[in-house]
């Protein structure tokens, strides 16, 4: 390659209210080239991209275009360098058809002031044929599938002369055809001097698309892999790479195996994947898997949340029908959900009325409310859990996001629990928390109950869990027993590739 | 609390100025005639109230109680139904329609704002037509004098109307403030999502509270009906939805959802009666009626808002 690379990222920092998203990290793009990005979750990508997307502002480190130092303090800044983004979330207007959606924002005006009908859509036209498009300028979005959607998006970047395209996880929501294409379209689009990062946890397509493999780590460059050194196994080692700290808890609980039967779960995204598995009474099983494996869909279907007709739930021994939340409450399953704050709590409502709430009855007589036996419960979850607030009365949109958290398990913690569904339970909290909230989990599994807890920090689940199983794609792709529970095993079936070790995650 | 601490000095303040400017606004009878005002619009309020907690909307009160006075006029003078199977049918009416609205929000996930608009036209309509656009009245409530004297006498000497609200009240203070319903009622006007992830059935709850105000919208509908012993299809009720609304906003609720209390809405009430009061006490012209009112609610809401956004910042 001629000159000096298309874009240069040298010694970029950035913290995020003092937890560090980027520690020194530099990446160069040559005109044509394609640069696969890789990283687990957090590793430093998406915060990486950002800042070339404008959207972000490193804290030291430089940017060079074309050899020259540059700054791209906002998003219309990176796209007048040639930036464009296709984001995994794609960004188009379904009521809008393909010319309107090309041309958003710029459209043709004729002289009345209004959109130049004619002109947008031969303006349009080139583009649409360049990705090899097979649709009509005029054909609404909503009437696209997410492929020819996403075309779109390219042919918008295309249209505004983007010299470099980011691919964030393009490829998560296409059928495998449509994947063959939009790689030969990376390939083509490299020959016509466009350059792309793509970033996937797919390492197969990597393999097929990229000159040039990045991999970060912990907010760190971890190393670069050229095309024919690009295997699965060096990027897979690369992505892991560090010592991981062994706290883990043996725990000598008698535990009783087949407790907890799950058969056929079905997730949205892979409608055609089914999900089995069995747990012990006493233990806690991990469910690793990358992001949009379909772990979360599992956990709402087993807690009533979202429907999925063909399921078997057997607990201890008896088939139970789960069809609301309710329903699965009053089996003592209980869901401690991803998102705390639009799902766990009420913040606008006190400690003691989120504290409560499941279990109001409990307090209640004719359906009216004691007062004084809801405080005491909330308060001896408030004493027991150790829940920093001045008193029950406190909102809780006040609390620290530990003690936020700690709220949400006091919920449950009130009532009987047979099996607790911990869905990222750590995520935002800080080591001091986390630490009570894992001890907790022993000592409810300790008493009898079902752990599951779906985690996508490594460190975390391979710490945590008697168990894992590793899923990838809308199905558990295997079980690792406890002495199993390596990095290297996890990320390998998380990827979707078998391993000797793996066991299946159920019993018939 | 703090909340209806505030407007509760706006309306002393405004009955002091008042009772200042023209004594007769602390006389027997204004008094009287207020506490019955009070009474009837009241009732709905309430109803209205508990919507709103659920972060929902109810605009079909006023067309609802010229329909169901309507029926209690037809039910009584030209069926001859015996007056406690005519006020159990005036009843479920409403009901029945709010079960509609309802079951349209919940299951077929309809904007509330649609239904009940689509209800207010609906019901108007609907009065208008069974009567044949005709004023039809009680007369002298041949067959009926006991409802008519539960419905519009007094009990030592207080007017039926007020006694029903002060009852309602104590009765909703107690389903709202004190049970288990009640809570889910908050809980969902709050956030509907973490409520069902706590195993709440947002949808019987939300339901049921548009099934709750047309009971009590109903209850107003009788009553109203024979305040005016006359039933005009076409402007009994008129804008009594949007009253509603401006008297549980003044009281403390939040069309966002999740905000309010008996105490508040009953002030709310009281404040927007005391209001059309003054305007009549103090000689300003009655095309003003409404303006004043808007005034108020706009000035109530704002201060609330500016002290919120206030204790924010500390």
């Amino acid at each position: 390659m001629p000159g000096a690379p298309l874009l240069e990222m040298r010694g970029i920092c950035k913290r995020f209210s003092g937890v560090v998203a980027l520690d020194n990290v530099s990446l160069s793009i040559g005109q044509g080239e394609v640069v696969a990005l890789c990283g687990e979750n957090g590793a430093g990508k998406s915060t990486l991209m950002k800042i070339l997307g404008g959207v972000h502002q490193p804290d030291a480190g430089e940017i060079l275009a074309d050899g020259r130092p540059t700054k791209i303090p906002n998003v219309s800044d990176a796209m007048r360098l040639g930036v464009a983004f296709i984001h995994q979330e794609l960004n188009v207007l379904g009521n809008l058809d393909v010319a309107g959606n090309v041309f958003l924002g710029r459209e043709p005006r004729n002289a009345l002031g209004l959109v130049n009908s004619k002109k947008i859509h031969a303006d349009a036209e080139p583009f649409v044929r360049r990705l090899g498009l097979d649709v009509s300028t005029r054909t609404r979005l909503d009437k696209l599938s997410i492929a020819q959607q996403q075309m779109v998006e390219i042919a918008k970047a295309l249209s505004l002369n983007a010299r470099l395209i980011i691919m964030d996880e393009p490829t998560s929501s296409l059928t495998l055809a449509e994947t063959t294409r939009l790689l030969g379209l990376v390939c083509e689009l490299s020959n016509q001097g466009v350059s792309v990062i793509y970033i996937s946890h797919r390492l197969g397509e990597i393999e097929q698309c990229a000159d040039r493999v990045v991999v970060l780590r912990d907010g760190k460059n971890a190393g670069e892999l050229g095309p024919d050194e690009a295997t699965h196994d060096k990027v897979v080692g690369l992505m892991i790479g560090r010592e991981i700290k062994n706290y883990y808890v043996h725990s000598d609980a008698p535990k009783t195996p087949g407790f907890f039967k799950v058969r056929n779960i079905t997730t949205p995204l892979y409608p055609r994947k089914t999900i089995s598995f069995d747990a012990a009474r006493g233990e806690i099983l991990g469910f690793a898997g990358l992001v949009g494996a379909g772990r979360s869909e599992m956990a709402k279907v087993i807690a009533g949340m979202d429907r999925c007709p063909g399921k078997e739930i057997i607990l201890d021994g008896k088939a139970i029908s789960i069809a609301t939340p309710r329903d699965a409450i009053e089996q003592g399953i209980y869901l401690v959900p991803e998102d705390r704050r639009a799902e766990g709590l009420i913040v606008e409502m006190s400690v003691r009325e989120n504290v409560s709430l499941p279990s109001l009855r409990n307090f209640s007589r004719f359906g009216l409310i004691s007062r004084k036996r809801e405080r005491d419960a909330a308060q001896r979850q408030v004493d027991s859990l150790r829940i920093k607030t001045p008193t029950v009365e406190a909102r809780v949109r006040n609390l620290s996001g530990g003690n936020q958290q700690k709220v949400v398990l006091g919920k449950w913690l009130t009532m009987d629990p047979r099996v607790m569904i911990f869905d990222e339970p750590t995520r935002g909290i800080d080591i001091g928390a986390r630490a009570e909230i894992y001890r907790l989990m022993r000592d409810l599994a300790a008493r009898g109950a079902v752990i599951l807890v779906i985690s996508s920090d490594m460190e975390e689940i391979l710490n945590i869990s008697d168990r894992i199983a590793v899923m990838h794609e809308g199905e558990i792709t295997g079980a690792l027993d406890r002495a199993d529970c390596a990095e290297q095993n996890v990320m390998q079936l998380a990827v979707g590739k078998k391993i000797p070790a793996a066991q299946p995650a159920f019993k018939e | 609390m703090k909340k209806e601490l505030g407007i509760f000095i706006l309306l002393v303040i405004l009955c002091a100025v008042t009772g200042f400017e023209n004594p007769r606004f602390f006389s027997r009878v204004n008094l009287v005639d207020t506490a019955n005002l009070i009474g009837l619009f009241g009732i709905f309020s309430i109803g209205a109230g508990i919507v709103i907690i659920t972060s929902g909307i109810d605009l079909s009160v006023g067309s609802m109680i010229a329909l169901n006075g309507m029926l209690s006029v037809i039910a009584l003078t030209q069926w001859h139904l015996p007056w406690p199977v005519a006020v159990l049918f005036a009843l479920a009416v409403p009901m029945v329609l709010g079960l509609a609205h309802g079951v349209l929000i919940t299951k077929i996930k309809m904007q509330p704002f649609i239904v009940t608009l689509c209800g207010l036209l609906i019901y108007r309509g609907v009065a208008r037509f069974i009567s044949n656009d005709m004023t039809r009245g009680f007369g002298d409530a041949e067959g009926f004098p006991t409802l008519q004297q539960w419905a519009s006498g007094t009990l030592w000497g207080v007017p039926m109307p007020f006694v029903y609200l002060i009852i309602i009240s104590v009765i909703m203070w107690l389903v709202l403030h004190r049970s288990v319903y009640g809570r889910y009622l908050f809980a969902v006007g709050r956030n509907e999502e973490s409520a069902r992830f706590s195993g709440v059935n947002t949808k019987l709850v939300v339901g049921s509270a548009y099934v709750l105000a047309g009971l009590l919208t109903g209850i107003s509908g009788i009553l109203f009906a024979f305040y005016t012993n006359d039933v005009s299809p076409s402007t009994q009720g008129n804008f009594y939805e949007l009253y509603g609304i401006a008297a549980a906003v003044l009281g403390g609720c939040s069309l966002r959802g999740g905000e309010g209390s008996i105490l508040g809405i009953l002030i709310g009430v009281t404040l927007l009666q005391v209001l059309e009061n003054l305007v009549n006490l103090l000689g300003i012209p009655s095309s003003l009626n409404f303006a004043v009112m808007g005034g108020v609610v706009l000035v109530g809401v704002l201060a609330d808002e500016l002290i919120q956004n206030a204790r924010r910042k500390k």
